[in-house]
């Protein structure tokens, strides 16, 4: 029994444009389940229709195995958070937390008890009394979440909650979020346009584009195999490097600059020998003894993050990135000797953006199980 | 903003000016209402002695007690019955999706290009058929449905985030429940802007409560300060100038009292 179910779900507005298209989707128990995609992709749209507050087109929303199609908002037993909060601003903060138990009438005992433990766990014990307006954005933010905790709905649906606060804040509020969810054992469908927010919350992540369903998987495997070049250059920052290639006579060819020997025996699911799209994790191109090179770059820019550091070099049209570990001084307009491994590079169709080759050996940084 | 002295100099006679001109009739009356009738004849404007006389002949010669209560009475419920109205249509034409809503609004709306004047022999026929002549709803009714006050609520209503409607949506709240515990609450300041810009109004009606009342028991004081001025051949203007001095007087406290939100309310849509 899966808390939500999509089954081959779609949405336009007045018959025309496909805002969603065929999306099918179970979410289980427990999960928590990032929707993300670039500004205009349905994310949101597709968390109203979960929440009823737009209609669906065609196809089934079903939870806990009952058919929803219809069913108002209410009877759906879930809590959102809205980006900008939603928060009543005439009520104070204890009002705004209780508003949904008022109406749904919990007995006031019960509503108290629920109140005080909610406000500790939330750390708002002495801003009961204070309106909205008097709060900062963490605390509305906190405010917003308790809302949600306090009606004890087992789905609670997010709408980019920390887009409104600033970067520290937010890397705060991420675990705040993430540890609530696991304490409370809430399914959690969350939508956010920031793929770092997806990667460090999601259990499973689904990337959605032009209304379409482009992968759904564990942050891990989107990084590691992305299913399109779409996926490929979302997630991940830096972003993946990509360059046109071919492969001739035994040999890579990448944006006509780079030429690398290659045993094609070693990519068997590459047919093609033309209309190739390489992929390159910057964390791949890695320094190398001249001796030991494959590839000479120039460098146009240093970036300096003190653990690390991110060079730019100008490959054909395309700009690649390499991030190292540690403090390289390294001047701009310096050639640099760099080694590029075939089983790091994973392969697309370019018509089709379609992934034909995964990198073989799956990550420098080796995936460890405890 | 900086502004030379010159220019600030000017601006300031203007506008002293244009206050003094503004001013000047009411000023004249409150004066003509303190002195006595051969004062007035000679031409004076400052009166030599304050005499309370006019203002204790106005009480005493005419019903004034009564027809300041016809007005507060019909001018209450004109207030009450726009808020009322007004309100409801505003919360639909912005929270509530239908076919067509917005052509009903540019509809609604166009109304306003009507004036009352243009209306009032129909709204004469309902009243008289529904016998509500000399009766306080027939005062006020036909007041209720003014498309202006439903375009500044609707305004304002449209300022409150959308999220707002979904939470309570979400927590079970159902509209009308939504309109009284949020909607009302967050739109204050504009309800009381179109409740003073109601009552204001309707307290200086003239045409219609001459139409809709022929007996003194509903007569407005609009009306009363007309007859003041015919019953006599020669006008006793000391007593009508303290007859509508007596008059302003409800208008201006609420003025005061209100002004500033008055502002606030009347520019919110605007500026944005």
């Amino acid at each position: 029994m899966h808390p939500v179910e999509l089954i081959g779900v779609s949405k336009s507005y007045d018959k025309a444009e496909a805002v969603l298209t065929d999306i099918d989707l179970s979410i289980e128990e427990g999960e928590f389940f990032v929707l993300v995609g670039p500004s205009g992709s349905g994310k949101s749209t597709l968390l109203r229709m979960i929440a009823g507050l737009e209609s669906i087109t065609s196809g089934t929303i079903r939870m806990n195995n009952k058919i929803v199609n219809h069913l108002p908002p209410k009877d759906r037993n879930l809590s959102m958070v809205f980006q900008n909060y939603a928060l009543y601003p005439h009520l104070t903060v204890e009002q705004n937390i209780l508003f949904g138990l008022r109406a749904k009438k919990v007995d006031k005992a019960e509503q108290q008890r629920r109140l005080k433990e909610t406000a500790e766990m939330m750390g708002l014990t002495d801003l009961l009394t204070r309106k909205p307006k008097q709060l900062s954005g963490g605390q509305r933010q906190r405010v917003a979440l308790a809302r949600s905790v306090v009606s004890e709905a087992p789905l609670c649906l997010m709408d980019e909650p920390l887009s409104n606060l600033d970067a520290k804040l937010r890397a705060h509020m991420r675990i705040e979020i993430r540890r609530l969810q696991k304490k409370l054992g809430l399914t959690m469908i969350y939508v956010t346009h920031d793929q770092v927010e997806a990667m460090t919350m999601g259990d499973r992540i689904m990337v959605l584009n032009d209304g379409q369903i482009q992968q759904i998987g564990k942050p891990i495997e989107l990084y590691n195999e992305p299913a399109n070049l779409f996926v490929a250059s979302f997630i991940g920052s830096p972003k993946m490097n990509m360059g046109q290639a071919m492969i001739d006579n035994q040999h890579l060819i990448i944006e006509d600059t780079v030429n690398l020997p290659l045993n094609v025996a070693e990519i068997p699911q590459v047919i093609k020998r033309k209309g190739i799209t390489v992929g390159v994790r910057p964390e791949h191109l890695l320094y190398a003894k001249p001796e030991e090179a494959n590839l000479f770059l120039e460098i146009i820019n240093v970036e300096h993050l003190g653990h690390e550091t991110l060079l730019t070099f100008e490959v054909g049209t395309q700009l690649w990135t390499a991030k190292w570990l540690g403090q390289w001084m390294l001047e701009v307009g310096q050639r640099v000797p760099l080694k590029l491994l075939t089983k790091h590079i994973s392969f697309y169709d370019s018509q089709s953006g379609q992934l034909m080759q995964a990198p073989l050996n799956k990550s420098q940084l080796e995936v460890v199980a405890l | 903003m900086t502004m030379s002295v010159k220019r600030k100099v000017l601006l300031y006679l203007l506008l002293t000016l244009t206050a003094c001109i503004v001013f000047a009739p009411t000023f004249i009356a409150l004066m003509m209402s303190f002195m006595t009738s051969q004062e007035i004849m000679t031409g004076q404007i400052i009166p030599s002695s304050l005499s309370f006389e006019n203002y204790l002949e106005v009480f005493q010669r005419f019903p004034l007690m009564r027809y300041l209560l016809n007005s507060l009475v019909a001018s209450l419920l004109i207030m009450l019955g726009q808020l009322i109205v007004a309100s409801l249509s505003a919360y639909a034409f912005v929270f509530i999706d239908f076919k067509g809503r917005d052509l009903i609004f540019f509809i609604f709306i166009a109304t306003m290009m009507v004036p009352f004047e243009a209306s009032i022999i129909p709204n004469f026929h309902t009243i008289r058929d529904l016998n509500w002549i000399n009766s306080y709803q027939g005062l006020a009714v036909p007041f209720f449905a003014m498309a202006f006050g439903t375009f500044l609520l609707r305004q304002n209503f449209k300022q409150i985030p959308k999220e707002l409607k979904e939470a309570s949506e979400i927590a079970g709240i159902g509209d009308f429940k939504f309109f009284l515990t949020v909607v009302l609450p967050v739109a204050k300041t504009s309800l009381l802007t179109l409740a003073v810009y109601g009552f204001l109004t309707s307290w200086n009606m003239y045409l219609w409560p001459l139409l809709a009342t022929t007996d003194d028991r509903y007569r407005t004081v609009q009306f009363g300060l007309r007859q003041l001025q015919s019953q006599e051949q020669l006008n006793e203007w000391g007593i009508i100038m303290a007859g509508a001095i007596i008059v302003v007087i409800p208008t201006l406290i609420l003025l005061f009292l209100g002004q500033k939100k008055l502002q606030q309310g009347l520019t919110e849509g605007a500026l944005k």
